[in-house]
Protein backbone atom coordinates (compact mmCIF):
# COMPACT_ATOMS: atom_id res chain seq x y z
CA UNK A 1 0.00 0.00 0.00
CA UNK A 2 2.35 2.50 1.20
CA UNK A 3 4.92 1.25 -1.92
CA UNK A 4 1.86 2.67 -4.61
CA UNK A 5 2.57 5.99 -5.91
CA UNK A 6 0.25 8.61 -3.56
CA UNK A 7 -2.52 10.27 -5.77
CA UNK A 8 -5.35 12.04 -4.44
CA UNK A 9 -8.38 9.17 -4.45
CA UNK A 10 -10.54 11.91 -5.81
CA UNK A 11 -8.15 12.83 -8.56
CA UNK A 12 -7.86 9.18 -9.37
CA UNK A 13 -11.73 8.75 -10.06
CA UNK A 14 -12.38 12.22 -11.64
CA UNK A 15 -9.17 10.76 -13.78
CA UNK A 16 -11.79 7.92 -14.75
CA UNK A 17 -15.19 8.81 -16.76
CA UNK A 18 -18.26 7.06 -14.92
CA UNK A 19 -19.48 6.06 -18.78
CA UNK A 20 -17.07 6.31 -21.54
CA UNK A 21 -18.49 4.99 -25.48
CA UNK A 22 -16.00 4.87 -27.53
CA UNK A 23 -16.90 4.39 -31.79
CA UNK A 24 -20.17 3.01 -30.82
CA UNK A 25 -21.43 1.55 -34.15
CA UNK A 26 -24.83 -0.60 -33.35
CA UNK A 27 -27.17 -2.61 -35.54
CA UNK A 28 -30.47 -3.93 -35.31
CA UNK A 29 -32.01 -7.13 -37.20
CA UNK A 30 -35.28 -5.63 -39.43
CA UNK A 31 -37.04 -7.24 -41.68
CA UNK A 32 -34.74 -6.73 -44.77
CA UNK A 33 -31.77 -7.57 -42.98
CA UNK A 34 -29.74 -6.04 -40.73
CA UNK A 35 -29.56 -1.93 -40.18
CA UNK A 36 -27.40 0.47 -38.87
CA UNK A 37 -28.52 2.37 -36.35
CA UNK A 38 -25.80 4.16 -34.85
CA UNK A 39 -22.60 4.67 -36.02
CA UNK A 40 -19.51 5.79 -34.27
CA UNK A 41 -20.83 7.82 -31.33
CA UNK A 42 -17.93 9.11 -28.52
CA UNK A 43 -19.15 10.23 -25.35
CA UNK A 44 -18.01 10.45 -21.46
CA UNK A 45 -19.84 11.11 -19.21
CA UNK A 46 -18.06 12.59 -15.23
CA UNK A 47 -19.36 11.75 -12.61
CA UNK A 48 -22.06 14.13 -11.33
CA UNK A 49 -23.16 15.43 -14.96
CA UNK A 50 -26.40 15.05 -16.42
CA UNK A 51 -25.94 14.19 -20.23
CA UNK A 52 -28.77 14.34 -22.53
CA UNK A 53 -28.89 12.25 -25.73
CA UNK A 54 -31.30 14.56 -28.41
CA UNK A 55 -32.19 13.67 -31.75
CA UNK A 56 -35.12 12.78 -34.06
CA UNK A 57 -36.78 9.27 -34.20
CA UNK A 58 -33.98 7.29 -35.65
CA UNK A 59 -31.21 8.81 -34.59
CA UNK A 60 -30.25 5.17 -32.18
CA UNK A 61 -30.56 7.77 -28.88
CA UNK A 62 -32.59 4.89 -27.33
CA UNK A 63 -30.26 2.17 -28.82
CA UNK A 64 -27.18 4.26 -27.19
CA UNK A 65 -28.97 3.77 -24.08
CA UNK A 66 -29.64 0.11 -24.74
CA UNK A 67 -26.07 -0.66 -25.64
CA UNK A 68 -25.26 1.61 -21.95
CA UNK A 69 -27.75 -0.64 -20.04
CA UNK A 70 -25.98 -3.17 -21.61
CA UNK A 71 -29.29 -4.84 -23.07
CA UNK A 72 -27.43 -4.20 -26.84
CA UNK A 73 -24.04 -5.17 -27.73
CA UNK A 74 -22.52 -2.69 -29.73
CA UNK A 75 -21.79 -4.06 -33.47
CA UNK A 76 -18.16 -1.94 -33.12
CA UNK A 77 -16.80 0.38 -30.34
CA UNK A 78 -17.00 -0.05 -26.85
CA UNK A 79 -18.74 1.11 -24.20
CA UNK A 80 -17.33 1.09 -20.55
CA UNK A 81 -18.62 1.94 -16.59
CA UNK A 82 -15.73 2.91 -13.87
CA UNK A 83 -12.95 1.46 -16.62
CA UNK A 84 -14.84 -1.25 -17.12
CA UNK A 85 -15.89 -2.72 -20.52
CA UNK A 86 -20.00 -3.42 -19.93
CA UNK A 87 -20.68 -6.95 -20.47
CA UNK A 88 -24.33 -6.84 -19.81
CA UNK A 89 -27.10 -5.74 -17.98
CA UNK A 90 -26.41 -4.78 -14.19
CA UNK A 91 -27.60 -2.93 -11.62
CA UNK A 92 -24.76 -0.31 -11.16
CA UNK A 93 -26.83 1.30 -14.56
CA UNK A 94 -30.62 1.53 -13.40
CA UNK A 95 -32.93 2.06 -16.26
CA UNK A 96 -36.17 4.61 -15.96
CA UNK A 97 -38.13 3.39 -19.71
CA UNK A 98 -41.08 5.29 -20.77
CA UNK A 99 -43.72 2.88 -20.46
CA UNK A 100 -45.65 3.06 -17.51
CA UNK A 101 -46.21 -1.01 -17.12
CA UNK A 102 -41.97 -0.64 -15.85
CA UNK A 103 -43.32 -0.98 -12.69
CA UNK A 104 -44.09 -4.79 -11.36
CA UNK A 105 -48.26 -5.20 -11.16
CA UNK A 106 -47.72 -7.79 -8.76
CA UNK A 107 -45.82 -5.50 -5.96
CA UNK A 108 -46.87 -2.73 -4.05
CA UNK A 109 -45.49 0.69 -4.47
CA UNK A 110 -43.52 -0.13 -1.53
CA UNK A 111 -41.66 -3.58 -2.55
CA UNK A 112 -41.46 -2.54 -6.32
CA UNK A 113 -39.07 0.30 -5.07
CA UNK A 114 -37.54 -2.07 -2.48
CA UNK A 115 -37.07 -5.02 -5.49
CA UNK A 116 -34.09 -3.92 -6.94
CA UNK A 117 -31.94 -3.45 -3.10
CA UNK A 118 -33.53 -6.77 -2.30
CA UNK A 119 -32.43 -9.32 -5.29
CA UNK A 120 -29.25 -6.83 -6.69
CA UNK A 121 -27.31 -5.47 -3.03
CA UNK A 122 -29.60 -8.07 -0.91
CA UNK A 123 -30.28 -5.75 1.73
CA UNK A 124 -32.72 -7.70 4.01
CA UNK A 125 -36.70 -6.93 3.42
CA UNK A 126 -37.34 -4.51 6.14
CA UNK A 127 -34.25 -2.24 5.52
CA UNK A 128 -35.15 -2.27 1.84
CA UNK A 129 -38.60 -1.44 2.73
CA UNK A 130 -37.70 1.14 5.01
CA UNK A 131 -35.16 2.65 2.07
CA UNK A 132 -37.97 2.25 -0.24
CA UNK A 133 -40.62 4.40 2.27
CA UNK A 134 -37.97 6.99 2.28
CA UNK A 135 -37.12 7.33 -1.42
CA UNK A 136 -41.10 7.48 -2.58
CA UNK A 137 -41.42 10.09 0.08
CA UNK A 138 -38.33 12.31 -1.82
CA UNK A 139 -40.71 11.48 -4.79
CA UNK A 140 -43.43 12.83 -3.33
CA UNK A 141 -45.35 9.52 -2.88
CA UNK A 142 -45.93 8.84 0.34
CA UNK A 143 -49.32 8.01 0.57
CA UNK A 144 -49.06 5.72 -2.24
CA UNK A 145 -46.80 3.18 -0.02
CA UNK A 146 -49.26 0.33 -0.44
CA UNK A 147 -50.82 0.84 -3.61
CA UNK A 148 -50.42 -1.48 -6.25
CA UNK A 149 -49.08 0.10 -9.46
CA UNK A 150 -52.28 -0.54 -11.44
CA UNK A 151 -54.09 2.63 -9.19
CA UNK A 152 -52.02 4.95 -10.03
CA UNK A 153 -51.59 7.89 -12.50
CA UNK A 154 -48.88 8.06 -15.37
CA UNK A 155 -47.28 11.04 -13.28
CA UNK A 156 -47.66 8.60 -10.34
CA UNK A 157 -46.22 5.75 -11.61
CA UNK A 158 -43.26 7.74 -13.44
CA UNK A 159 -42.46 9.24 -10.06
CA UNK A 160 -42.19 5.37 -8.00
CA UNK A 161 -39.88 4.38 -11.28
CA UNK A 162 -37.78 7.02 -10.44
CA UNK A 163 -38.05 6.33 -6.69
CA UNK A 164 -37.15 2.71 -7.22
CA UNK A 165 -34.13 3.73 -9.46
CA UNK A 166 -32.35 6.39 -6.54
CA UNK A 167 -33.03 4.00 -4.35
CA UNK A 168 -30.50 1.28 -5.95
CA UNK A 169 -27.56 4.13 -5.77
CA UNK A 170 -26.67 3.11 -9.20
CA UNK A 171 -23.70 4.56 -10.31
CA UNK A 172 -25.68 6.10 -13.08
CA UNK A 173 -29.37 6.41 -13.83
CA UNK A 174 -30.34 5.94 -17.27
CA UNK A 175 -33.77 7.53 -18.32
CA UNK A 176 -35.43 7.06 -21.74
CA UNK A 177 -37.87 9.67 -22.64
CA UNK A 178 -39.33 9.10 -19.05
CA UNK A 179 -42.08 12.03 -19.46
CA UNK A 180 -42.87 11.24 -22.91
CA UNK A 181 -45.76 9.39 -22.24
CA UNK A 182 -47.29 12.19 -19.54
CA UNK A 183 -49.66 15.02 -20.18
CA UNK A 184 -47.53 18.33 -20.65
CA UNK A 185 -48.57 19.65 -16.92
CA UNK A 186 -47.57 16.54 -15.37
CA UNK A 187 -44.24 16.52 -17.86
CA UNK A 188 -43.22 20.17 -16.19
CA UNK A 189 -43.74 19.12 -12.73
CA UNK A 190 -41.70 15.73 -12.70
CA UNK A 191 -39.34 17.54 -14.43
CA UNK A 192 -39.07 20.40 -11.95
CA UNK A 193 -38.82 17.34 -9.18
CA UNK A 194 -36.00 15.70 -11.15
CA UNK A 195 -34.35 19.00 -10.93
CA UNK A 196 -34.15 19.38 -7.80
CA UNK A 197 -33.64 15.90 -6.13
CA UNK A 198 -30.21 15.94 -8.88
CA UNK A 199 -29.13 19.05 -6.97
CA UNK A 200 -29.79 17.30 -3.42
CA UNK A 201 -28.46 14.04 -4.58
CA UNK A 202 -25.96 14.77 -7.74
CA UNK A 203 -26.47 11.47 -9.57
CA UNK A 204 -24.98 10.50 -12.66
CA UNK A 205 -27.45 10.76 -15.75
CA UNK A 206 -27.68 10.32 -18.90
CA UNK A 207 -31.40 10.98 -20.04
CA UNK A 208 -32.79 10.74 -23.86
CA UNK A 209 -35.63 12.55 -25.12
CA UNK A 210 -36.67 14.64 -27.91
CA UNK A 211 -37.90 17.37 -26.91
CA UNK A 212 -35.35 20.36 -27.43
CA UNK A 213 -36.63 21.83 -24.13
CA UNK A 214 -36.38 19.74 -22.32
CA UNK A 215 -32.86 18.54 -23.24
CA UNK A 216 -31.69 22.10 -22.22
CA UNK A 217 -33.25 22.17 -19.09
CA UNK A 218 -32.64 18.38 -17.74
CA UNK A 219 -29.03 18.30 -19.09
CA UNK A 220 -25.47 19.73 -17.86
CA UNK A 221 -24.09 18.68 -21.09
CA UNK A 222 -26.44 17.70 -24.71
CA UNK A 223 -25.48 15.33 -27.48
CA UNK A 224 -26.89 16.03 -30.74
CA UNK A 225 -27.66 13.42 -33.07
CA UNK A 226 -29.25 12.45 -36.57
CA UNK A 227 -30.73 10.28 -38.09
CA UNK A 228 -30.54 7.16 -40.30
CA UNK A 229 -27.93 6.22 -38.98
CA UNK A 230 -27.44 8.13 -35.56
CA UNK A 231 -24.00 9.92 -35.52
CA UNK A 232 -22.82 12.66 -33.97
CA UNK A 233 -23.62 16.43 -35.08
CA UNK A 234 -22.61 18.27 -31.86
CA UNK A 235 -21.68 17.98 -28.24
CA UNK A 236 -21.69 20.57 -25.90
CA UNK A 237 -22.25 22.25 -22.21
CA UNK A 238 -25.30 24.09 -21.13
CA UNK A 239 -24.34 24.51 -17.58
CA UNK A 240 -25.93 27.40 -15.46
CA UNK A 241 -29.71 26.82 -17.82
CA UNK A 242 -32.38 25.28 -15.16
CA UNK A 243 -35.46 25.68 -13.55
CA UNK A 244 -34.83 29.64 -12.73
CA UNK A 245 -33.30 30.33 -16.71
CA UNK A 246 -36.87 28.40 -18.38
CA UNK A 247 -38.18 30.98 -20.32
CA UNK A 248 -35.60 33.46 -19.71
CA UNK A 249 -34.11 34.53 -23.21
CA UNK A 250 -30.84 33.17 -22.61
CA UNK A 251 -32.76 29.69 -22.24
CA UNK A 252 -34.92 30.57 -25.66
CA UNK A 253 -31.42 31.06 -27.61
CA UNK A 254 -30.17 28.03 -26.61
CA UNK A 255 -33.22 26.07 -27.74
CA UNK A 256 -32.92 28.09 -31.06
CA UNK A 257 -29.73 27.48 -31.14
CA UNK A 258 -30.24 23.65 -30.53
CA UNK A 259 -33.09 23.71 -33.16
CA UNK A 260 -30.62 24.78 -36.28
CA UNK A 261 -28.34 22.61 -34.79
CA UNK A 262 -30.41 19.66 -35.23
CA UNK A 263 -32.50 20.90 -38.49
CA UNK A 264 -29.57 22.21 -40.74
CA UNK A 265 -28.12 18.22 -40.30
CA UNK A 266 -31.00 16.53 -40.50
CA UNK A 267 -33.16 17.70 -43.12
CA UNK A 268 -30.39 16.54 -45.60
CA UNK A 269 -30.88 13.20 -44.64
CA UNK A 270 -34.09 12.54 -43.58
CA UNK B 1 -94.09 -29.55 -18.76
CA UNK B 2 -96.72 -27.41 -18.79
CA UNK B 3 -97.96 -28.84 -15.55
CA UNK B 4 -94.54 -28.04 -13.89
CA UNK B 5 -94.50 -24.91 -14.91
CA UNK B 6 -97.75 -24.33 -13.59
CA UNK B 7 -97.05 -26.06 -10.04
CA UNK B 8 -93.39 -23.79 -10.23
CA UNK B 9 -95.52 -20.58 -9.95
CA UNK B 10 -97.76 -22.04 -7.89
CA UNK B 11 -95.06 -22.45 -5.25
CA UNK B 12 -93.51 -19.07 -6.09
CA UNK B 13 -96.67 -17.54 -5.21
CA UNK B 14 -97.23 -19.73 -1.90
CA UNK B 15 -93.49 -18.60 -1.58
CA UNK B 16 -94.49 -14.91 -1.70
CA UNK B 17 -97.72 -15.72 0.81
CA UNK B 18 -95.18 -17.08 2.92
CA UNK B 19 -93.04 -14.38 3.50
CA UNK B 20 -95.98 -12.04 3.89
CA UNK B 21 -96.43 -12.73 7.53
CA UNK B 22 -92.51 -12.19 8.43
CA UNK B 23 -92.21 -9.33 6.26
CA UNK B 24 -95.34 -7.69 8.05
CA UNK B 25 -93.56 -8.71 11.56
CA UNK B 26 -90.25 -7.18 10.63
CA UNK B 27 -92.65 -3.65 9.39
CA UNK B 28 -94.45 -3.15 12.78
CA UNK B 29 -90.63 -3.52 14.20
CA UNK B 30 -89.54 -0.31 12.21
CA UNK B 31 -91.24 2.80 13.95
CA UNK B 32 -92.58 5.55 11.90
CA UNK B 33 -92.50 5.71 8.42
CA UNK B 34 -92.61 3.99 5.52
CA UNK B 35 -92.72 0.28 6.73
CA UNK B 36 -93.45 -1.29 3.25
CA UNK B 37 -91.24 1.44 1.40
CA UNK B 38 -88.36 -0.27 4.03
CA UNK B 39 -89.20 -3.32 3.45
CA UNK B 40 -88.79 -3.31 -0.23
CA UNK B 41 -85.62 -1.28 -0.04
CA UNK B 42 -84.11 -4.04 2.14
CA UNK B 43 -85.48 -6.99 -0.01
CA UNK B 44 -84.02 -4.80 -3.11
CA UNK B 45 -80.72 -4.39 -0.94
CA UNK B 46 -80.98 -8.71 -0.08
CA UNK B 47 -81.20 -9.20 -4.16
CA UNK B 48 -78.05 -7.13 -5.04
CA UNK B 49 -76.23 -10.35 -3.09
CA UNK B 50 -74.99 -12.31 -5.76
CA UNK B 51 -74.77 -15.11 -3.12
CA UNK B 52 -78.69 -14.86 -2.73
CA UNK B 53 -79.97 -14.34 -6.02
CA UNK B 54 -77.74 -18.11 -6.46
CA UNK B 55 -79.22 -19.72 -3.34
CA UNK B 56 -83.32 -18.52 -5.13
CA UNK B 57 -82.26 -19.77 -8.43
CA UNK B 58 -80.74 -23.46 -6.65
CA UNK B 59 -83.76 -23.63 -4.22
CA UNK B 60 -86.53 -23.18 -7.34
CA UNK B 61 -84.26 -25.97 -9.13
CA UNK B 62 -84.62 -28.50 -6.27
CA UNK B 63 -88.16 -27.78 -5.72
CA UNK B 64 -88.87 -27.77 -9.60
CA UNK B 65 -87.16 -31.15 -9.43
CA UNK B 66 -89.01 -32.28 -6.43
CA UNK B 67 -92.43 -31.52 -7.89
CA UNK B 68 -91.52 -33.29 -11.26
CA UNK B 69 -90.48 -36.29 -9.29
CA UNK B 70 -93.67 -36.39 -7.05
CA UNK B 71 -95.52 -36.18 -10.29
CA UNK B 72 -93.71 -38.33 -12.18
CA UNK B 73 -94.03 -40.93 -8.82
CA UNK B 74 -91.23 -43.35 -10.32
CA UNK B 75 -88.25 -43.56 -7.94
CA UNK B 76 -86.51 -45.85 -9.78
CA UNK B 77 -85.49 -43.92 -12.75
CA UNK B 78 -86.55 -40.78 -11.22
CA UNK B 79 -85.52 -39.57 -7.61
CA UNK B 80 -87.10 -36.69 -6.22
CA UNK B 81 -84.57 -34.72 -4.19
CA UNK B 82 -85.33 -35.13 -0.81
CA UNK B 83 -84.77 -38.95 -1.39
CA UNK B 84 -81.24 -37.98 -3.52
CA UNK B 85 -79.86 -35.96 -0.93
CA UNK B 86 -80.39 -38.60 1.76
CA UNK B 87 -78.88 -40.74 -0.02
CA UNK B 88 -75.93 -38.37 -0.53
CA UNK B 89 -75.75 -37.44 3.07
CA UNK B 90 -76.31 -42.26 3.90
CA UNK B 91 -73.43 -42.34 1.38
CA UNK B 92 -70.96 -39.56 2.79
CA UNK B 93 -72.06 -41.30 6.27
CA UNK B 94 -71.98 -44.94 5.84
CA UNK B 95 -71.56 -46.05 2.42
CA UNK B 96 -68.24 -45.99 -0.08
CA UNK B 97 -69.45 -42.02 -1.66
CA UNK B 98 -66.39 -40.41 0.34
CA UNK B 99 -63.96 -43.21 -0.49
CA UNK B 100 -64.99 -42.70 -4.18
CA UNK B 101 -64.35 -39.33 -3.92
CA UNK B 102 -61.32 -39.52 -2.03
CA UNK B 103 -60.24 -41.57 -4.98
CA UNK B 104 -61.10 -39.74 -8.25
CA UNK B 105 -59.43 -37.05 -6.54
CA UNK B 106 -56.38 -38.87 -5.48
CA UNK B 107 -55.85 -40.14 -9.16
CA UNK B 108 -56.93 -36.42 -10.89
CA UNK B 109 -54.03 -34.81 -8.60
CA UNK B 110 -51.58 -37.35 -9.86
CA UNK B 111 -52.55 -36.90 -13.46
CA UNK B 112 -52.87 -32.98 -13.11
CA UNK B 113 -49.45 -32.34 -11.59
CA UNK B 114 -47.66 -35.09 -13.76
CA UNK B 115 -49.25 -32.84 -17.21
CA UNK B 116 -48.89 -29.55 -15.58
CA UNK B 117 -44.90 -30.52 -14.76
CA UNK B 118 -44.57 -32.02 -18.38
CA UNK B 119 -46.15 -29.25 -20.18
CA UNK B 120 -43.82 -26.72 -18.06
CA UNK B 121 -40.69 -28.39 -19.26
CA UNK B 122 -42.21 -28.52 -22.73
CA UNK B 123 -43.28 -24.71 -22.90
CA UNK B 124 -39.54 -24.27 -21.50
CA UNK B 125 -38.00 -26.09 -24.30
CA UNK B 126 -40.18 -24.36 -26.58
CA UNK B 127 -39.57 -20.47 -25.59
CA UNK B 128 -35.77 -21.14 -25.92
CA UNK B 129 -35.72 -23.28 -29.05
CA UNK B 130 -37.84 -21.73 -31.85
CA UNK B 131 -37.90 -25.30 -34.21
CA UNK B 132 -39.38 -26.96 -30.21
CA UNK B 133 -42.47 -24.33 -30.73
CA UNK B 134 -43.31 -25.16 -33.43
CA UNK B 135 -43.58 -29.12 -32.71
CA UNK B 136 -45.01 -27.97 -29.67
CA UNK B 137 -47.99 -25.73 -31.54
CA UNK B 138 -48.34 -28.40 -34.36
CA UNK B 139 -48.79 -31.05 -31.06
CA UNK B 140 -51.30 -28.73 -29.49
CA UNK B 141 -53.42 -28.51 -32.95
CA UNK B 142 -53.71 -31.51 -33.53
CA UNK B 143 -54.22 -33.07 -30.02
CA UNK B 144 -56.77 -29.97 -28.71
CA UNK B 145 -59.70 -31.20 -30.59
CA UNK B 146 -59.04 -34.89 -29.64
CA UNK B 147 -61.38 -35.72 -26.78
CA UNK B 148 -59.14 -37.89 -24.17
CA UNK B 149 -61.60 -40.18 -23.55
CA UNK B 150 -61.15 -41.31 -27.20
CA UNK B 151 -57.87 -42.29 -26.42
CA UNK B 152 -59.26 -44.57 -23.32
CA UNK B 153 -59.98 -47.93 -25.61
CA UNK B 154 -56.31 -47.61 -26.94
CA UNK B 155 -55.01 -46.69 -23.03
CA UNK B 156 -56.43 -49.74 -22.38
CA UNK B 157 -54.66 -52.11 -24.86
CA UNK B 158 -51.70 -50.66 -23.96
CA UNK B 159 -51.27 -50.31 -20.16
CA UNK B 160 -54.42 -52.00 -19.09
CA UNK B 161 -57.56 -51.71 -16.40
CA UNK B 162 -55.72 -49.70 -13.90
CA UNK B 163 -54.44 -46.00 -12.80
CA UNK B 164 -51.58 -46.21 -15.56
CA UNK B 165 -54.95 -45.89 -18.37
CA UNK B 166 -56.24 -43.12 -16.28
CA UNK B 167 -53.86 -41.26 -15.89
CA UNK B 168 -52.94 -41.54 -19.66
CA UNK B 169 -55.97 -39.76 -20.63
CA UNK B 170 -55.81 -37.37 -18.06
CA UNK B 171 -52.50 -36.21 -18.85
CA UNK B 172 -53.85 -35.88 -22.46
CA UNK B 173 -56.53 -33.53 -21.05
CA UNK B 174 -54.57 -31.17 -18.93
CA UNK B 175 -51.37 -31.34 -21.26
CA UNK B 176 -52.38 -29.67 -24.39
CA UNK B 177 -54.44 -27.08 -23.22
CA UNK B 178 -52.23 -25.82 -20.31
CA UNK B 179 -49.22 -25.62 -22.48
CA UNK B 180 -50.85 -23.70 -24.81
CA UNK B 181 -52.17 -21.34 -22.46
CA UNK B 182 -48.53 -20.98 -20.78
CA UNK B 183 -46.82 -20.73 -23.80
CA UNK B 184 -49.06 -17.75 -24.81
CA UNK B 185 -48.71 -16.17 -21.05
CA UNK B 186 -45.00 -16.30 -21.16
CA UNK B 187 -44.92 -14.87 -24.38
CA UNK B 188 -47.15 -11.80 -23.38
CA UNK B 189 -45.14 -10.93 -20.59
CA UNK B 190 -44.54 -7.21 -21.54
CA UNK B 191 -40.93 -6.32 -23.08
CA UNK B 192 -40.57 -3.55 -20.28
CA UNK B 193 -41.02 -6.07 -17.41
CA UNK B 194 -38.45 -8.16 -19.20
CA UNK B 195 -35.82 -5.71 -19.19
CA UNK B 196 -36.34 -4.68 -15.64
CA UNK B 197 -35.45 -8.31 -14.53
CA UNK B 198 -32.71 -8.16 -16.38
CA UNK B 199 -31.26 -4.47 -15.32
CA UNK B 200 -31.59 -5.78 -11.79
CA UNK B 201 -29.27 -8.87 -12.78
CA UNK B 202 -31.54 -11.34 -12.56
CA UNK B 203 -31.05 -14.18 -14.78
CA UNK B 204 -32.44 -18.25 -15.19
CA UNK B 205 -34.45 -19.53 -12.21
CA UNK B 206 -34.58 -16.19 -10.22
CA UNK B 207 -35.87 -14.65 -13.59
CA UNK B 208 -38.38 -17.32 -14.43
CA UNK B 209 -39.57 -17.07 -10.62
CA UNK B 210 -39.02 -13.52 -9.76
CA UNK B 211 -41.00 -11.90 -12.82
CA UNK B 212 -41.76 -14.23 -15.76
CA UNK B 213 -43.92 -16.26 -13.70
CA UNK B 214 -45.67 -13.83 -11.70
CA UNK B 215 -46.73 -11.71 -15.06
CA UNK B 216 -47.77 -15.14 -16.91
CA UNK B 217 -49.83 -15.36 -14.11
CA UNK B 218 -53.16 -14.31 -15.63
CA UNK B 219 -52.63 -16.86 -18.50
CA UNK B 220 -51.26 -19.65 -16.10
CA UNK B 221 -53.99 -19.36 -14.07
CA UNK B 222 -56.77 -19.58 -16.35
CA UNK B 223 -54.95 -22.53 -18.13
CA UNK B 224 -54.45 -24.16 -14.92
CA UNK B 225 -58.78 -23.78 -14.58
CA UNK B 226 -59.52 -25.07 -17.85
CA UNK B 227 -56.99 -27.92 -17.82
CA UNK B 228 -58.97 -28.71 -14.23
CA UNK B 229 -62.34 -29.13 -15.78
CA UNK B 230 -61.27 -31.00 -18.77
CA UNK B 231 -59.34 -33.36 -16.25
CA UNK B 232 -62.49 -33.61 -14.14
CA UNK B 233 -64.75 -34.64 -17.26
CA UNK B 234 -62.13 -36.98 -18.51
CA UNK B 235 -61.82 -38.95 -15.07
CA UNK B 236 -65.57 -39.54 -14.42
CA UNK B 237 -66.14 -40.67 -17.91
CA UNK B 238 -63.31 -42.42 -17.92
CA UNK B 239 -64.36 -44.08 -14.77
CA UNK B 240 -67.30 -45.42 -15.70
CA UNK B 241 -65.59 -47.66 -18.05
CA UNK B 242 -63.80 -49.55 -15.31
CA UNK B 243 -63.42 -49.44 -11.80
CA UNK B 244 -59.55 -49.15 -10.85
CA UNK B 245 -57.65 -49.63 -7.79
CA UNK B 246 -58.38 -52.50 -5.11
CA UNK B 247 -60.16 -50.46 -2.76
CA UNK B 248 -62.24 -48.15 -4.43
CA UNK B 249 -63.07 -47.72 -8.15
CA UNK B 250 -64.04 -43.71 -8.04
CA UNK B 251 -66.90 -41.55 -8.48
CA UNK B 252 -67.33 -42.85 -12.13
CA UNK B 253 -67.50 -46.28 -11.29
CA UNK B 254 -69.92 -45.03 -8.32
CA UNK B 255 -72.84 -44.13 -10.81
CA UNK B 256 -72.07 -47.16 -12.69
CA UNK B 257 -72.44 -49.56 -10.37
CA UNK B 258 -75.53 -47.84 -8.94
CA UNK B 259 -76.90 -47.39 -11.68
CA UNK B 260 -76.77 -51.14 -12.78
CA UNK B 261 -78.05 -52.18 -9.09
CA UNK B 262 -81.46 -50.01 -10.65
CA UNK B 263 -79.88 -47.76 -7.06
CA UNK B 264 -81.35 -44.60 -9.08
CA UNK B 265 -80.80 -42.11 -5.84
CA UNK B 266 -77.64 -42.88 -5.31
CA UNK B 267 -76.54 -42.48 -8.89
CA UNK B 268 -78.26 -38.75 -8.27
CA UNK B 269 -76.54 -38.69 -5.04
CA UNK B 270 -72.96 -39.23 -7.20
CA UNK B 271 -73.81 -36.93 -9.60
CA UNK B 272 -74.46 -34.14 -7.35
CA UNK B 273 -70.88 -35.18 -6.01
CA UNK B 274 -69.35 -34.80 -8.76
CA UNK B 275 -71.16 -31.07 -9.40
CA UNK B 276 -69.84 -30.47 -5.75
CA UNK B 277 -66.61 -31.15 -6.10
CA UNK B 278 -65.95 -28.79 -9.44
CA UNK B 279 -68.18 -26.29 -7.67
CA UNK B 280 -65.47 -26.36 -4.90
CA UNK B 281 -62.34 -26.29 -7.13
CA UNK B 282 -64.34 -23.47 -9.30
CA UNK B 283 -64.73 -21.43 -5.75
CA UNK B 284 -60.55 -22.24 -4.76
CA UNK B 285 -59.46 -20.89 -8.06
CA UNK B 286 -61.99 -18.09 -7.65
CA UNK B 287 -60.10 -17.32 -4.18
CA UNK B 288 -56.63 -17.74 -5.63
CA UNK B 289 -57.75 -14.82 -8.98
CA UNK B 290 -58.84 -12.58 -6.16
CA UNK B 291 -56.27 -12.55 -3.72
CA UNK B 292 -53.41 -12.16 -7.02
CA UNK B 293 -54.21 -11.35 -10.59
CA UNK B 294 -57.55 -9.01 -9.91
CA UNK B 295 -55.72 -7.83 -6.71
CA UNK B 296 -53.02 -6.46 -8.74
CA UNK B 297 -55.10 -5.38 -11.95
CA UNK B 298 -53.88 -7.55 -14.20
CA UNK B 299 -57.63 -9.20 -14.67
CA UNK B 300 -61.52 -7.30 -14.24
Amino acid sequence: MTALPVIPSAEVRSAVPVLEARGLTLDYAGAAGRHRAVEDVSFDVAAGERLVLLGPSGCGKSSILKALAGFLKPAAGTVHIRGAAIKGPGPDRIVVFQEFDQLLPWKSVRDNVAFPLRVARKVPLREARERADAALVKVGLARALDAYPHTLSGGMKQRAAIARALAAEPDVLLMDEPFAALDALTRRTLQEDLLKLAEEQGFTLVFVTHAIDEAVLVGTRLHLLAAHPGRTIATFETAGLGLAERGTPAFEQVVRDVHDLLFADGARHV
Amino acid sequence: MSDSLASDADLAGAGRRGAGPSTGSRAHDVAGGTPRAQVAGALAALWQITLVRRAVVLASLAALWQVAALWQNNPLLFPTFTDTMSALAEGLRHEDLLPASVASITVLLKGYALAVALALVFVSVAIAVPFAKEVLLTLTAMFNPLPAIALLPLAMLWLGLGEASLLLVMVHAVLWPFALAALTGFEQVPETQRLVGRNYGLRGISYIALILIPAALPSLLSGLKIAWAFAWRTLIAAELVFGVSSRSGGLGWYIYRNRNELLTDKVFAGLVTVILIGLLVEVLFRLVEQRTVRRWGLQR
